[in-house]
């Protein structure tokens, strides 16, 4: 059967076949962030998927990671398209930098995840602390329920901040 | 997993093999008030008979789309052509040039002689870009990890590598904008174009935010149209109408690593330009100096100036510098987009700079330059509003078809010497 859930107004489902979100999402469901570990490399990989991208392995374990980072770069929505997230504009998309496995396996290599600034209990950031993050900024994640076996993961501002506080924002415009 | 270190090596035997003999394409309107189906057959129809082909002539068909269009069984049937050979691929921006690669192949196995490639879209008033979200289904599989964060649309997809070049390399909105000012300029000379008023970078940098970096003349215009090219051998490309426009090198859809999430593998500010231009330049066997007129796919302004960079027509990291000098314009070093390209032109996912640069290869650009007594149209290099377009001297023109920052195409033509 099917893993469904709600999340803004937005219905999800996670097919039966599909073994490797359903995991996932049912650890974030706990208020874990897991990430496949290949058994042959040593290596994690995100998003989930059936294979090592290094070494095309299909061996895995789910590995807790940490769930803290740093925001390599962002979006900030003002136009919305998807009816969900018109209420929430403007939003962050944050391409967050997870502390583990950094650099590797080559220097240009490291898990980058895709997430919306969130409050610390999980709501969408409101205009206001929209404002204070930007490249550079130290998040952690935190989970929003959409159901009983999916949360979605979300990043919120953690402490410390590196000097400067708001990290690289896009230059606005005066007027 | 062992790795084979490789030397890189285009198509060279396939060099000047191969040409574009035929363009065309309907109008460009924001409401066709018609099917794909009836866009492909006007397109290809005008393409068949600027290459002063009959239907029967051609003997091989392929189009592109996303879901979004009418296949070539139906419109090969409307048309009267009996293809020896066909085929519909999935895909949008950077099909162009693979596809030209693939008609090459095709003729070359023996499976065909001439084919027409095609794209038809209502991409205004049936299908549009990134959706509306009213038709929205439950968001499942690969959508858990995009669309779920309200992270859907192409310029918020690719939005992470604009704004990370500003990050590290320091550019700037007003020098990005340059492109657009660029391409408005060019459409002010094109009859053809959507929108052919010429703005500033002010204009641009006033116009509301999409999502950051992007303001909405960054972003390219929606459109309904169909365009068509008809690829041929060079032996038969000979005889028929115009001065061919030959193919030197092509790329097709090159990517980087990780296609199924590019922005696990940096630097993401690099995108798969750097990866095709070994193969496109080896193959071509010239490089980007020797490049008269470019046509860099500008679903944004940032995807036109990352392309210029990392197929080497600058430094890496200087593309703001360089779209800003001057250089991209008509009347500059190496225009880019002489038609207006999709920021102005209209949206066609590729086709149309295509176009453009055999007309261009041809000394025959279709701006507002009378028409002399040869029946041939006097250039006057007047860049001004409502002028010109044709570029005085075109020898090699360089196309780089954009999919996503992680895969192009590109494709390399020369005038018959």
């Amino acid at each position: 059967m099917a893993t469904t859930g709600q999340y803004l107004g937005m219905a999800l489902s996670i097919a039966e076949l599909d073994s490797d979100n359903a995991a996932y999402f049912r650890f974030c469901a706990r208020g874990e962030l897991r990430l496949q570990h290949c058994k042959a490399c040593d290596l994690m990989r995100y998003p989930p998927g059936p294979a090592c991208p290094w070494c095309a392995g299909n061996a895995f374990d789910w590995v807790p990671v940490s769930g803290r980072g740093t925001v390599y770069s962002y979006t900030e929505v003002r136009h919305p398209v998807q009816p969900a997230f018109r209420a929430h504009v403007p939003y962050l998309a944050l391409l967050v930098e997870l502390d583990e496995q950094r650099a590797r396996p080559t220097e240009h290599e490291a898990i980058r995840m895709i997430g919306n600034l969130a409050t610390p209990d999980a709501a969408l950031a409101p205009p206001e602390l929209v404002r204070t993050a930007g490249i550079g900024s130290r998040v952690r994640v935190v989970f929003a329920s959409a159901g009983p076996d999916i949360a979605i993961p979300l990043w919120t501002l953690d402490a410390p901040q590196p000097a400067g506080a708001v990290g690289w924002r896009y230059p606005e415009q005066s007027g | 997993m062992q790795t084979t270190e490789h030397v890189i090596e285009g198509g060279r035997h396939l060099r000047g093999r191969y040409a574009i003999v035929g363009v065309g394409e309907t109008t460009y309107t924001r409401g066709a008030g018609m099917t794909t189906r009836a866009l492909a057959c006007w397109a290809i129809r005008n393409a068949i008979q600027d290459a002063g082909l009959a239907p029967s002539d051609v003997d091989g068909m392929l189009s592109y789309q996303l879901g979004d269009s009418t296949s070539s069984t139906f419109v090969a049937g409307d048309l009267g052509i009996r293809p020896d050979f066909f085929m519909d691929v999935f895909g949008g921006g950077s099909s162009t040039e693979a596809l030209v690669g693939l008609a090459m192949g095709a003729i070359e196995a023996g499976m065909c002689s001439t084919v027409v490639i095609y794209r038809a879209m209502n991409g205004y008033s049936q299908s549009r870009i990134g959706g509306t979200g009213r038709l929205e289904s439950a968001i499942s599989g690969e959508q858990l990890h995009d669309r779920l964060y309200g992270w859907a649309t192409p310029g918020q997809l690719f939005a992470p590598t604009f704004m990370r070049h500003m990050y590290e390399y320091g550019t700037k909105p007003e020098q990005v904008a340059r492109v657009r000012v660029a391409h408005s300029k060019h459409a002010s000379n094109n009859p053809k174009a959507l929108h052919r008023k010429r703005v500033t970078v002010e204009d641009v940098l006033a116009s509301r935010m999409i999502c950051t970096p992007l303001h909405l003349l960054d972003c390219c215009v929606e459109t309904d149209n169909a365009t068509a090219i008809v690829v041929t051998s060079i032996e038969r490309a000979r005889d028929l109408r115009h001065p061919p426009a030959v193919i030197l090198g092509v790329v097709g859809r090159t990517s980087k690593p990780r296609l199924d999430m590019h922005y696990q593998h940096g630097p993401i500010t690099t995108v798969a330009a750097k990866w095709a231009a070994p193969r496109l330049w080896s193959g071509a066997g010239l490089g980007p100096q020797d490049v008269d007129v470019t046509g860099s796919y500008d679903a944004f302004t940032f995807t036109t100036m990352l392309q210029l960079e990392d197929y080497g027509f600058c430094t890496k990291g200087e593309g703001g510098a360089y779209v800003s000098s001057g250089a991209i314009e008509l009347g500059g070093r190496r225009p880019n987009n002489t038609s207006g390209g999709h920021l102005c032109e209209g949206y066609t996912h590729g086709v149309s700079m295509v176009v453009e640069n055999v007309r261009q290869l041809r000394h025959d650009a279709d701006d507002s330059c009378p028409i002399g007594a040869d029946g041939r149209r006097a250039h006057t290099y007047d860049y001004r509003e409502g002028g010109c377009r044709q570029v005085r001297t075109v020898n090699v023109t360089a196309n780089m078809g954009w999919g996503t920052p992680a895969y192009g195409s590109a494709l390399v033509m020369a005038r018959l010497s």
